[in-house]
């Protein structure tokens, strides 16, 4: 019995011998090695235990005889326990290891932002066209001023006005969507540069995630976060001043409360130098930063990065947990200039599958309840809230900045963009397309300049999207739908979660 | 003197401070915001700074400025509990010297100076410090070296909790720690890279370290002067003996931290030593299922 195993393939690859050329191409695109030609008759043969239905192969097959199909295979049916259930139950009484999975939350929670409409303009109200007057997306991020004081000084015969307030350093993006993070290591170098160059062209951020930040992004250090997290890899001065603001990042959507382990085998010799550890042993991030027990303890850690950095922007990057409210309002008390938050839906290169599917809460209810305790306490222009975890689309970013955010974050849609296709086996390290691996036979089938285009162009239809929801709000400011959730109306949501996201019913008026 | 009885100056801890609920007690001890530069005065390429009551961000402004002046030496009189002292410095020739107890997280994210603290330190010295040096003489707080990639921390006395935590070694940068007194629980804990040593001096029979010592170490060495029981040890670790090339490596170091500390080395490692290391650099290589 030693070498059986109870899971059955998710899915089953066939190959249409009348359409095949034998050509081979799918046995050497696939990252896990489903296809084997066969050498006698010249066709492959696949092993569908391997497929995770990427559709690499499918997309390069010059024949279009590939066709990978879900397992059809019966099982006794059952509610509670289901396959996938099984499935794991028998994996882990193979192995006794915890299951791992990467990008975000797939199961059937409640999706909000699905149950959200938005509000139009009609007759009494004029909407606005933005193809024809202006409709401005440009946000600041960082602190603002507790009020503004402006002083008159002389000029010429009269006086002018002058800003006497001091403002602190702002990050301004022309779209209210940056990216989130994503380090060098879990995903490609290719990657990275497909991103930082984007954001250069977009005007808007990337962020480097906790692996360091590669030589080669230097020159786009103005549209760089780079990220302080608890395993301070490849953090040194240099690093911390190599872009336009720190991000200590606290916790992750996709496991709030879970440290990180990069296993050695990705280790390679670049992600080595960028990360400032050894080829080949682990990379291990605890949990909790070990210099960040308390509030008191994050301002610490804040204020060493703004002395090391000459006082730029820091982010704090917290999961949604239960209490949000009350943390984010910790954090900006401790003097965070942007407060990232990101819901149980974020994606991840690997994560324990129990803690990725179980914990957290949805980003749509954090943004709410952190946007109204930060506002009720007065402190809400201290800090901009950044929402990020489960933003799927242009719409996705119109509501949450209703909710109160000042900007989205995106990154599984970035990395869908450049191929992914949500097979969810990042962890795996043998990603086909070049996305979340190391091995240089892979990365380099992503050019970066064709990544950056993608990302470009998807990042720039959605602007034009939120343009034109504006425009038929009848606002022409991002400013304006900030926080505003009499714009929102809700479709099947139950009383408690409407009055937690503050937004009537829809069929309520005004 | 002997070492094991070396006098470690310890600062008295005055009566708690009392003042209505919810209201700070006017002080000017730590400075505030706004507050002036402190007097400096200049000898060569000396300078000598007055922190008394100077607003943490002032004097660190201020150390910057000297050293961007040209000066090489920084002396800081009547430090009082400024925070992120050498924090972000860099420079190979430039050297602080504290006469005071400075605030936490000194020597953060440091590349290359020397800092000397004649008073006891506080939390989180040396935090993710790439190169330098920071000598002590007096006892040192919680935290100390976190995520250390380089350079060399000396401390005179006792430390508190989870001090060398995730050290990490990279190409010819080995973070090196010496302790001289004690160290309380986790210590070394996470540690990926780098050297600490453990010397124990003064501690009468005690436990020289307390418990978890190396918990999820992957990578580095601890050295201990004199014994450490099973049930202090983190489960990722072993102890063994130190092979001729750790020995000579242990004495260069307690030389140097000797000779910074006016200590007789020999009569220090007049005792043995011993390693403590990890037994795997994938401690959780099988945790999962792939």
């Amino acid at each position: 019995m030693a070498e059986v195993t109870f899971t059955r393939p998710e899915f089953r690859v066939r190959i249409d011998k009348e359409l095949c050329q034998q050509c081979g191409r799918c046995a050497h695109q696939c990252g896990w090695g489903v296809h084997k030609m066969d050498e006698e008759t010249g066709y492959p043969v696949p092993d569908s235990s391997k497929c995770g239905a990427c559709h690499r192969c499918v997309t390069f097959c010059p024949a279009q005889a590939i066709l990978v199909e879900k397992n059809p295979l019966a099982y006794k049916g059952s509610d509670s326990f289901s396959p996938e259930l099984r499935k794991a139950v028998w994996r882990q009484a193979e192995t006794g290891g915890v299951l791992l999975a990467g990008m975000g939350n797939d199961k059937p929670y409640l999706r909000i932002f699905d149950h959200l409409l938005l509000d139009a303009c009609q007759v009494t109200n004029p909407s606005i066209d933005p193809l024809r007057e202006p409709m401005e997306l440009r946000t600041f991020l960082g602190r603002k001023p507790d009020k503004v004081e402006v002083e008159y000084v002389p000029d010429g015969d009269g006086v002018k006005p002058k800003l006497k307030t001091e403002m602190d350093r702002l990050l301004q993006i022309e779209t209210p969507i940056v990216f989130g993070g994503m380090s060098y290591g879990s995903v490609s170098l290719n990657v990275h540069r497909s991103l930082a160059m984007a954001a250069k062209e977009l005007g808007t951020l990337m962020n480097t995630g906790e692996g360091g930040l590669h030589a080669d992004l230097q020159p786009y250090q103005d549209n760089i976060v780079v990220q302080c997290a608890s395993g301070r890899f490849g953090v040194h001065a240099d690093y911390l001043n190599a872009g336009c603001a720190v991000e200590i990042k606290i916790g992750q959507g996709a496991k709030p409360g879970i440290g990180g382990h990069l296993p050695g085998e990705k280790i390679n010799e670049e992600v080595s130098v960028t990360r400032m550890i050894p080829q080949g042993t682990d990379a291990l991030s605890p949990a909790p930063h070990h210099d960040i027990y308390s509030i008191e303890d994050l301002r610490q850690l804040i204020y060493a990065l703004k002395e090391a950095t000459g006082y730029k922007p820091v982010s704090v990057k917290i999961a949604a947990v239960h209490n949000v409210a009350a943390i984010a309002s910790g954090v900006v008390r401790a003097g965070a200039d942007i407060v990232y938050l990101d819901g149980f839906r974020g994606g991840t290169g690997a994560a324990p599958t129990v803690i990725r599917d179980h914990v957290g809460i949805p980003i749509e209810l954090a943004i709410s309840v952190v946007d109204q305790r930060l506002r009720d306490e007065g402190i809400r222009n201290r800090a901009s809230v950044i929402a990020a975890g489960g933003i799927r689309s242009s719409a996705d970013v119109a509501k949450a900045i209703a909710l109160g955010a000042d900007a989205c974050a995106i990154g599984s849609a970035l990395l869908v963009a450049l191929g992914c296709h949500l097979c969810q086996k990042c962890h795996t390290g043998s990603c086909s397309w070049g996305i979340c691996t190391q091995k240089p036979e892979l990365t380099r089938r992503l050019d970066p300049e064709w990544g950056a285009e993608r990302i470009v162009n998807l990042v720039t239809a959605w602007s034009h999207e939120i343009a034109e929801i504006l425009g038929a709000l009848g606002v022409n400011a991002v400013e304006s739908l900030r926080g505003s959730h009499e714009r929102l109306r809700s479709l099947g949501l139950d009383q408690q979660t409407q009055e937690i996201l503050g937004v009537k019913p829809a069929g309520i008026g005004h | 003197m002997s070492p094991d009885s070396a006098t470690i100056r310890r600062v008295p801890t005055g009566p708690a401070r009392r003042g209505p609920i919810g209201a700070e007690p006017a002080r000017k001890v730590a400075g505030q915001p706004g507050t002036d530069k402190g007097a400096v005065s200049h000898e060569g390429t000396q300078a000598r700074i007055d922190a008394g009551g100077v607003y943490y961000k002032t004097l660190n402004e201020q150390i910057r400025e000297e050293m961007l002046n040209g000066a090489q030496t920084v002396i800081l009189e009547n430090v009082n509990g400024q925070r992120y002292i050498g924090g972000g410095l860099s420079g190979e020739d430039v050297r602080v010297v504290i006469n005071g107890v400075p605030g936490n997280d000194l020597a953060t994210f440091m590349t290359g100076p020397t800092l000397i603290v004649n008073e006891n330190a506080q939390d989180g010295v040396a935090n993710t410090m790439n190169s330098g040096l920071v000598v002590i003489n007096g006892d040192a707080g919680d935290v100390l070296g976190y995520g250390m990639r380089g350079g060399r921390l000396y401390v005179r006395g006792d430390v508190g909790y989870r001090v060398g935590i995730h050290m990490k070694a990279y190409e010819d940068q080995r973070p090196a720690m010496v302790i001289g007194g004690k160290a309380r629980d986790f210590f070394g804990e996470y540690m990926a890279g780098g050297e600490l040593v453990l010397l124990g001096l003064g501690s009468d029979g005690e436990d020289i370290v307390g418990s978890y010592l190396g918990t999820g170490m992957h990578g580095g060495v601890i050295f201990v002067r004199g014994e450490v029981a099973e049930h202090q040890l983190g489960k990722e670790v072993s102890i063994a003996p130190l092979s001729a090339a750790e020995q000579s490596r242990v004495e260069e170091l307690v030389r140097d931290f000797a000779g910074w500390m006016g200590l007789d080395a020999e009569e220090i490692l007049e005792r043995r030593f011993i390693k403590i290391f990890p037994y795997t650099h994938r401690p959780y290589g099988k945790l999962y299922a792939y």
